[in-house]
């Protein structure tokens, strides 16, 4: 029961961080201090997943997110020097915009009762949670990895080389 | 828990052959780019091309019937055959297109083909993924490959515009979409198409769940965005405009046929059982697009923009027949791409022909008196523009004639009237650029322009397929019967 209450708390807690991290992200007129948010808010996500008892996501999230991108995203700030955006005094609504707001807001309403308040039947995976203690976390994704998902992680291979000869075929200087 | 392995079998790389050979033939010309002087590349194009032929020659490699590889992840059936060889035939039209182009404009280093290529394989495992991973993951190999060649003309402000609009609005979609294979996969607990569809049948229960139904929607808009359907076509006529003439082409006729085919097969395959939800989002969403993308057509003086426009209302007929729902329906979707891949690359060569370096020549005004000029081109020219219209004995008129029957069978009478009012509105823009063509005096001296005699082959095999699926469309139109049987 005390345990159960524990993680309610902290659920709930890290739950907050990672939302107040976002509105701080997209508020900050500073780039920097946006990107800092962004990494409270990649780690608060972490720890989420480490609460719902995925180690492994957990360490991907804060090596690839915390770490790979947010250096990359730190790197870009620091190369195109981007100022601090100058506060805009008034703030125009335009009809477009409330639209769009309301909108936005009802698609919350609804994923909030699709997922939040009526219970999902899904059907469980093979793997029970003692299973799962035994083997490791690492070792059963590997394993659908390697196997069942063999060929769709071939393909994220592809996807990549295509992002690498984009990334190269745009910004080289000489061609 | 023991040691799972797996084992690639033969079937498993027929199943994925013609996508094997394309991404082969890929990595080859990358390779040559790197060592081959850059003077002498003029043949990597060709390469292209051969990969593309022996890619739709791997299909002849395996038997007609319904295979599956890799757990059935992916699907070898009729349909995805069907799709896999309008995939290569736009692909082959597409390269032979840019042969000429890619040397005018600059743009002629291998990688261009290898992300031409790539994309090809995106949009081949697209039409042939039996699961939502697939189908995700051939989407972003089509996808970025394509983000990449709208933007490849990097001096030009318009087509990095292009590329920077179609990124940012498609990683959104692709967004969209992903977050609603993941509520379909929360509610039935597997990726599988077939999969999905069992659970449905057993447990009707699962159907009504908000959470389905949020993700229902959520799949229309990562569809809709690829497919251009109002009201998420609003990135297609300057992306369609900015982007080389010969990705125009491309993204207009094989983006659109791969994500007609997923679309099919993930709502019809996966999700039959929700059409009382999805059926009428559709009706309107096809009411909307076919009205509003032929109204701002009207309105065009770019050729390009134009076109872009008459490609959101042909979506909009493709989906009558979508709504429309039975076995007729899906065949006239599958016969009305085909058609539609002809015509449309078609025009869009002669748009390509008639430009030259650093002036693309894109103004309706600019097609006064080509007629004079050039009789042949003009006439390939009146051809497209008829069959885009919808006036026998073209394509285009099979294709309108089987979508609206069906639609009246179907008993969807309305759609079939306002798609019928649709298409007399439509016939104004197309006939217009006829008029410059035919009965406009060009002002000032003529332009001289060399035809590459690639491009011109285009023209004439584009020209070829929409008479021959015009006069004679009933053969084309049985096999688009037989390749959907397997679907149901």
């Amino acid at each position: 029961m005390v345990e159960q209450v524990f993680y309610w708390i902290a659920f709930i807690m890290t739950s907050m961080t990672a939302l107040f991290a976002a509105v701080m992200v997209i508020t900050r007129s500073n780039p920097i201090s946006a990107a800092m948010f962004l990494v409270l808010n990649f780690v608060s996500v972490a720890i989420l997943y480490l609460l719902l008892r995925f180690p492994f996501i957990a360490v991907i999230q804060v090596m690839i997110y915390a770490g790979a991108i947010m250096m990359l995203v730190v790197f870009v700030i620091m190369l195109l020097n981007v100022e601090e955006e100058e506060r805009r005094k008034k703030i125009a609504v335009s009809l477009a915009q409330v639209i769009s707001v309301v909108l936005v807001l009802m698609l919350c309403a609804q994923l909030v009762v699709g997922v939040g308040i009526q219970k999902i039947p899904g059907k469980h995976g093979a793997f029970t949670a003692e299973q799962l203690a035994e083997v490791g976390d690492v070792k059963a994704v590997a394993q659908m990895l390697f196997t069942t998902y063999l060929f769709p992680f071939e393909i994220a291979s592809i996807i990549l080389l295509v992002g690498i000869i984009g990334a190269v075929i745009l910004s080289k200087k000489e061609r | 828990m023991n040691l799972v392995t797996t084992q690639v079998t033969v079937m498993d790389l027929i199943v994925i052959a013609p996508a094997l050979v394309l991404t082969g033939c890929a990595l080859v010309i990358l390779l040559l780019s790197a060592f081959v002087p850059t003077g002498r590349r003029g043949f990597l194009g060709y390469c292209a091309v051969a990969g593309v032929v022996a890619a739709m020659a791997s299909l002849l490699w395996g038997n007609d019937g319904a295979q599956s590889g890799f757990n059935g992840m992916v699907q070898r059936d009729p349909f995805a055959l069907f799709f896999t060889v309008i995939i290569g035939i736009i692909t082959l039209l597409t390269i032979l297109a840019s042969l000429g182009y890619a040397r005018r404009e600059g743009i002629d280093f291998g990688e261009y083909y290898v992300l031409i290529l790539f994309a090809s394989v995106g949009m081949m495992l697209m039409a042939a993924g039996g699961n939502f991973l697939i189908i995700f993951l051939g989407l972003e190999v089509m996808s970025i490959a394509i983000y990449v060649l709208a933007g490849i003309m990097r001096d030009d402000a318009r087509s990095v515009e292009a590329a920077f609009k179609y990124f940012l609005l498609g990683a959104f979609a692709s967004a969209f979409f992903l977050y609603g294979i993941a509520l379909i996969y929360a509610s039935t607990g597997t990726f599988d198409l077939t999969g999905i569809n069992r659970v449905f049948t057993e447990q009707s229960s699962i159907r009504i769940l908000p959470i389905v139904i949020t993700g229902l929607a959520l799949l229309i808009v990562g569809f809709g965005f690829k497919i251009a359907l109002v009201p998420f076509h609003m990135w297609t006529p300057d992306v369609y405009e900015g982007a080389p003439t010969t990705i125009t082409a491309f993204m207009a006729t094989g983006v659109k046929a791969a994500a007609f085919a997923a679309f099919v097969r993930v709502f019809w395959h996966a999700l039959p059982q929700l059409q009382p939800y999805w059926v009428e989002i559709m009706w309107v969403l096809a009411v909307a697009t076919m009205t509003v993308g032929n109204i701002i057509a009207l309105v065009q003086t770019n050729i390009k923009r134009m076109l872009a426009y008459s490609s959101i209302a042909h979506a909009g007929y493709i989906l009558v027949a979508f709504v429309a729902g039975n076995q007729l329906g899906a065949a006239s979707i599958l016969f009305y791409l085909l058609a539609y891949c002809f015509m449309n690359i078609g025009a869009f060569t002669v748009v390509i022909l008639l430009g030259k370096k650093g002036e693309e020549r894109t103004l309706i005004s600019d097609y006064a008196g080509v007629g004079s000029r050039h009789p042949l081109l003009a006439a390939a020219m009146a051809i497209f523009m008829f069959s885009l219209a919808g006036v026998p004995p073209t394509a285009g008129f099979m294709a309108k004639l089987y979508v609206f029957s069906t639609a009246i069978q179907a008993g969807y009478y309305w759609l079939a009237v306002i798609g019928v009012l649709n298409s007399a509105v439509a016939a104004y823009y197309y006939l217009r650029v006829l008029i410059y063509v035919y009965f406009r005096e060009q002002e000032g001296e003529s332009p001289i322009t060399q035809f590459a005699p690639a491009a011109v082959l285009v023209v004439v095999i584009s020209a070829w397929g929409v008479l021959h699926l015009g006069v004679l469309p009933s053969a084309f139109f049985a096999m688009a019967q037989r390749s959907i049987q397997f679907l149901r």
